[in-house]
């Protein structure tokens, strides 16, 4: 079977690699690339912790081919602070214990920045709907709730 | 997952070209449907024909009397329309509410027809609201399309290309999850045309089917006072770890009353 | 020390700055230079005979290495897996412990049962391979349903257990509990299943194994909440290497909630493999695999009676137990549904006899060990809902009933009839503030509200109890444990002032750097952010039992604030001789050693740089400043609560929802409130799941029906409310932090709390858990 040179932006970079049609965007970004903060749960696309943006949404990346993403703008977890200076989101799930383990965590900030987006101001009940696609054992959800609810409106301040 | 080979179509005769020449083909839209059990080793295409750069595909068009939407336009898309949310607001509340808000922005109309999985949402828009799905080669009647479990009217290589919805006077459509997939246990999409009402069950057989039962009475008294000693028979029902086919056959008369309560 | 960074402050957590952006090191994050991937080939089948492997096909494709089988373990007296606790049966002989080979050679005993492992250059190529492997199966019956396993005519599991039973094993007085029921003015009685759950840390297990040919030594990186005792297994038991000759690592870790305790076939064969084939070996488990093959919990069948008196008094408890151990006893199976849960079935109450009798039994399914809460979460929902069941044959307020047969706060220590002795706490005062968070009394006019929308509102109480902080390595070793339960830790000063701490207990979500910082800095002075937490690796850490049981600030904290004060000890030898003072007059307070009555002081900093650079300094004291600490506690630790749960039930479709939660536990002293919260509402999400969502079902061959989580309900944010805790803190009378642990209580209290509520909504007995809608909605129109 043939393999495919793929080009694609990740992170604002410009990045290329040869792959298989059956690799996935999670395995790219994870073993070719190195970029390792996205993770994956599980093998049927429902636990969200491979979320990432393609084109400023939130995409499952383990659904998704990486030869299907040439030429597409990826962004990860890895692309959201810059330098060691947090993004507003990123801050909010520390500050409001967001996280345990932080294997779910990539996914769940990657969600709540699309939720945002979409969202500007969403209510608990907005953020628990919309938190669907991503599953967390152990937060119970609680925290990253209230981490969403402020880091949207730590981001509404800055703009 | 097993190997295949990937193909990217830039049009529509061109996907179609590619699924003639190439063995064991499958056209990949969204891939919310056809990538997991390729990840499980449940299916194993031999070519995939990528659809997500044909342009003509996407989109909504929406005039007086229908909604016409292209085969790979996202749920996202759909849910957001102020179009459809206007013209068909069941539409868009059924493509809001399918699977989560990352498959929204991948999974596809055309997609989600194609695989009929038998606890899908579209499909009971499609059939409740008598759509045509209109393909490279023909017009198909949504009655005629859903023919079994994961089975539908499309022959080899046929690609859905779009679907059009003619505008109710009102609809809805209420979905009772499965905890774990959340697809539908049951889901009952409910519609009102002048004298024509559908009614219109996803999760409790290989596919959607209408029920005559809560039509013929909706039609006399659209309301769910109509419908309330509605019994749908158990037999033939789904049944596994999610529900018995007696509490499908008891949540078809819940929803289909809710629906009718909620239609607009 | 600082209030900022000190014992009791919620300080914000140093190990979040890597998860958050992304820069976490999990297993399968790692990569060794030269390795290859490795796939398990498991059995199709719940129970079959292995006719024959041919692995000739699968050899010659492309990529792949080895394919390595049972016979080559046993060709290389690779020994099998262990069970670690000898819980003896009422008869008094010893659990049945059946052999368990990491690849089974001769016969599969549950479905995902190892039999291969392919290695190859990619996991595609492997897993490719794996499929290539002709397995020949002679199908046998398999025995499921686990109240059947002992009975006649049960397929057998193991052919040197007779009746497929583990053990038969009873704990409690047998004749003062029939005495007791013999004057009962009511007795009380319930069937329950406690559902067989499925612990989904979200990071699937990993493993990568590697020898060094130059040392003849190996490194396991493998995902595990005890790293030392992984080696100890692995070493004295299955021969892999000597404990010097072979190091674990276990790296950031995406959760563990009890499936990371054991040692399992996988990693085993994984170490074993690199030498075989001379390169790293690298496996990574898929979710499908993860429902096969982590341990499941709980699988309780239960039959239970309380007998009361005319005023509600509690006069005895009789519980007839039978647990599903699976298909091979895994590290600690045999002690989760006898020590971990007979002992306490006292609750919170002063029952006046107790007698528990509990038949382990072999099915053949996935192995089953502990799970959140292990144990204790079976023993609270079966006190807790038979205390319901009688408080609704009585027509008495489920809080009265509790309130009245409560152990007053001025009773401890506590002798319990089930062996144990409470410590301390204050149970009715709990209760009272979770029913003042939960606005108990206003309780009748949200029902009444509720019911105008068409909803049935209920609500439920749990007043849990548990044991934590394990263990006391003589009372474990007494009832037959084959290890110690004490924790190990070093502090290490560096000459500039900064520390770092190794230490046995293993974080996984715990937030540890975090806790244990604060508990350096609260004593030392230490600057926060110039603590290092050193954990999960054999070759750095002196020796640790790890984390589990709710046990590392309890056990594993105490351990390092042993270690703290040996430092200042220490150090009170330095400044004295540097305050030209004898010690005696020497005080240490807030990192600071002052002599008493005089302003004359130095920090310890100071005398930890004097420390490394000894040029004045006290004869014959040695230069460094270093000490470690070994803790064994005197006892457990008794955290205990009250949870009040209120569900609204959909009478149409049986749906659930819970929507309103309140608590109030007692940890002991607290170290840092916002972890410990953050524990509690994990725990409490993780009991609903189970009381509400979560159960793994297996059809009668055997197969798993819930092997994804298309079919496993894994709880998500919209199956919860806000949830509202509170504490009480009643330290912990005999560790030096007065601390007693939290990780569990949530799992623990949950069940019941939203069994109970369920069936006041419906006014029934009992509904079954998982408490799906069908299942409510056939309780509701039965």
């Amino acid at each position: 079977m043939a393999t495919h040179k793929v080009t694609m932006k990740v992170n604002g970079k410009a990045v290329s690699g040869e792959v298989e049609s059956r690799t996935l965007l999670v395995h790219f970004l994870r073993e070719t690339l190195r970029l390792t903060g996205t993770h994956v749960g599980c093998d049927t696309s429902q636990c969200g912790a491979c979320t990432v943006h393609m084109n400023g949404e939130s995409v499952k990346s383990c659904s998704l081919f990486a030869v299907q993403c040439e030429g597409q703008d990826i962004q990860t977890i890895e692309g959201v602070a810059t330098g060691d200076q947090l993004h507003p989101m990123q801050q909010a799930f520390k500050d409001n214990h967001g996280l345990q383990c932080g294997y779910c965590t990539p996914g769940m900030i990657m969600t709540a920045l699309d939720m945002v987006r979409r969202i500007p101001s969403p209510s608990e009940q907005e953020i628990r709907k919309n938190l669907e696609g991503n599953m967390c054992r152990c937060t119970g959800y609680h925290n990253i709730v209230k981490s969403i609810a402020a880091g949207a409106k730590a981001m509404a301040g800055a703009r | 997952m097993y190997e295949f080979d990937y193909h990217k179509a830039k049009n529509v005769k061109d996907a179609v070209a590619i699924a003639k020449k190439q063995d064991e083909a499958k056209y990949l839209a969204g891939g919310m449907s056809l990538v997991p059990p390729m990840k499980l080793r449940l299916a194993k295409p031999g070519n995939l024909i990528d659809l997500n750069e044909v342009g003509e595909l996407a989109g909504i068009k929406v005039d007086g009397k229908t909604v016409a939407v292209g085969a790979m336009t996202r749920h996202e898309s759909v849910a957001e329309s102020k179009d459809v949310k206007k013209a068909i607001p069941a539409l868009a509340k059924l493509a809001g509410g399918i699977g989560d808000p990352q498959v929204r922005h991948r999974g596809t109309i055309g997609g989600s027809l194609a695989n009929s999985d038998p606890a899908a949402c579209y499909p009971t828009a499609v059939l409740g609201l008598g759509a045509t799905i209109e393909t490279d080669q023909r017009k198909i009647a949504a009655d005629d399309f859903f023919t079994g479990l994961f089975e539908t009217a499309l022959k080899e290589g046929e690609l859905i290309t779009k679907v059009v919805f003619p505008v109710p006077d009102k609809a809805c459509y209420i979905k009772f999850p499965n905890p774990a997939s959340r697809f539908s246990i049951v889901g009952v999409f409910v519609s009102k045309k002048g004298n024509e009402v559908r009614c219109v069950v996803t999760g409790a057989g290989p596919c959607v089917f209408r029920v005559k039962g809560i039509e013929d009475a909706l039609k006399k008294d659209f309301s769910p006072k109509a419908i309330e000693n509605y019994k749908h028979p158990a037999s033939g029902l789904n049944s596994d770890i999610h529900g018995s086919a007696e509490y499908r056959a008891h949540l078809i008369t819940v929803l289909a009353k809710r629906a009718v309560a909620g239609a607009e | 020390m600082g209030a900022e960074f000190g014992i009791g402050a919620s300080v914000k957590r140093k190990e979040d700055f890597r998860f958050v952006t992304g820069r976490g090191n999990y297993l399968d994050d790692i990569n060794r230079p030269g390795q290859a991937y490795g796939y398990f080939v498991r059995s199709p089948y719940a129970h079959a005979k292995i006719a024959g492997i041919d692995a000739k096909k699968a050899s010659k494709m492309p990529g792949v290495v080895r394919v390595l089988t049972g016979a080559d373990l046993e060709a290389d007296k690779i020994g099998g897996l262990i069970c670690g606790w000898n819980v003896k049966s009422k008869d008094g002989t010893d659990t049945r412990m059946p052999k368990h080979p990491a690849l089974a050679s001769d016969t599969v005993r549950y479905v995902g049962d190892a039999i291969a492992l392919v290695v190859a250059e990619t996991y595609a190529q492997a897993r490719d391979a794996a499929e290539a492997v002709k397995v020949k199966y002679d199908v046998l019956p398999a025995q499921i349903d686990v109240s059947k396993a002992d009975k006649k005519g049960a397929a057998i599991v193991h052919a040197d257990v007779r009746r497929n039973m583990a053990y038969d094993w009873e704990i409690g007085d047998k004749k003062a509990t029939d005495a007791a029921f013999a004057k009962a003015a009511h007795v009380a009685k319930l069937d329950l299943v406690n559902n067989r759950v499925a612990p989904n840390a979200m990071e699937p297990r990993a493993a990568i194994g590697e020898y060094s040919a130059s040392d003849d030594s190996f490194t396991l990186y493998t995902t595990s909440q005890n790293p030392h005792v992984a080696r100890l297994v692995l070493s004295a038991f299955v021969q892999i290497a000597p404990e010097h000759k072979l190091r674990v690592v276990s790296p950031d870790m995406g959760g563990g909630f009890g499936s990371k305790i054991f040692i399992y076939p996988d990693e085993t064969a994984v170490i074993w493999a690199a030498k075989k084939v001379g390169r790293p070996v690298k496996w990574t488990s898929d979710r499908a695999e993860a429902f096969q093959t982590d341990c499941h919990g709980r699988d309780h069948v239960t039959h239970v009676e309380l007998a009361l008196d005319q005023g509600g008094k509690f006069l005895g408890l009789r519980v007839s137990t039978k647990a599903n151990m699976g298909a091979y006893l895994s590290t600690f199976a045999s002690c989760v549904p006898s020590y971990l849960y007979g002992t306490l079935l006292q609750g919170q109450y002063t029952t006046g006899a107790i007698h528990c009798e509990v038949k382990a039994v072999f099915t053949h399914t996935t192995p089953v060990d502990a799970v959140r809460g292990a144990g204790r979460p079976e023993a609270t929902y079966v006190i807790e809902r038979i205390i319901d069941v009688a408080a609704r044959d009585l027509k008495i307020d489920p809080a009265d009933l509790r309130r009245r047969n409560m152990i007053q706060p001025n009773a401890f220590p506590y002798q319990t009839q089930v062996a144990l002795q409470y410590d301390s706490g204050n149970y009715p005062a709990a209760l009272t503030k979770a029913l003042e968070i939960a606005d108990y009394k206003g309780f009748a006019q949200r029902r009444d509200e509720a019911k105008r929308r068409g909803k049935l509102r209920g609500i439920g109480l749990s007043s849990y109890i548990e044991a934590c902080g394990i263990a006391p390595s003589a009372v474990v070793g007494a009832l037959g444990c084959g290890v110690g339960l004490y924790e190990g830790a070093t502090v290490r000063m560096n000459p500039t002032g900064s520390a770092i701490v190794y230490i046995g207990s293993h974080s996984h979500g715990q937030g540890h750097e975090t806790t244990f910082s604060q508990v350096v800095h609260e004593r030392l002075g230490v600057p926060f952010e110039q603590i290092e937490i050193v954990h999960g690796d054999t070759g750095k850490i002196p020796f640790g039992m790890g984390t589990y049981g709710s046990r590392s600030i309890a056990v594993g904290g105490v351990a390092l604030q042993n270690a703290v004060d040996k430092l200042i000890e220490k150090g009170r030898k330095i400044a004295a001789h540097k305050l030209e003072v004898a010690e005696s007059d020497i005080q240490f307070k807030d990192g600071t050693y002052s002599v008493v009555g005089t302003d004359k002081k130095t920090s310890f900093a100071e005398v930890t740089f004097a420390a490394y650079v000894p040029h004045n300094y006290p004869a014959g004291l040695e230069p460094g400043m270093e000490a470690t600490a070994f803790y064994d506690p005197a006892n457990f630790t008794f955290p205990a609560g009250t949870h009040v749960c209120e569900v609204e039930v959909d009478p149409d479709t049986g749906g659930v929802e819970v929507v309103k939660w309140s608590a109030c536990d007692d940890f002991g002293r607290i170290i840092n409130p916002m972890i410990v919260e953050g524990q509690v509402h994990g725990g409490i999400a993780h009991g609903i799941g189970q009381a509400l969502l979560e159960g793994c079902v297996y059809d009668k061959s055997g197969q798993l029906l819930t092997a994804s989580y298309m079919d496993y309900a894994m709880p998500r944010a919209d199956n919860f409310p806000t949830i509202k805790v509170d504490t009480i803190q009643t330290p912990c009378p005999h560790n030096a932090l007065g601390v007693k642990g939290c990780g569990e209580a949530g799992a623990i209290a949950a069940p019941p709390a939203v069994v109970n509520a369920i069936a006041n909504a419906l006014n029934v007995k009992h509904v079954e858990m998982p408490a799906t809608a069908e299942r409510v909605w056939q309780a509701l129109n039965a």
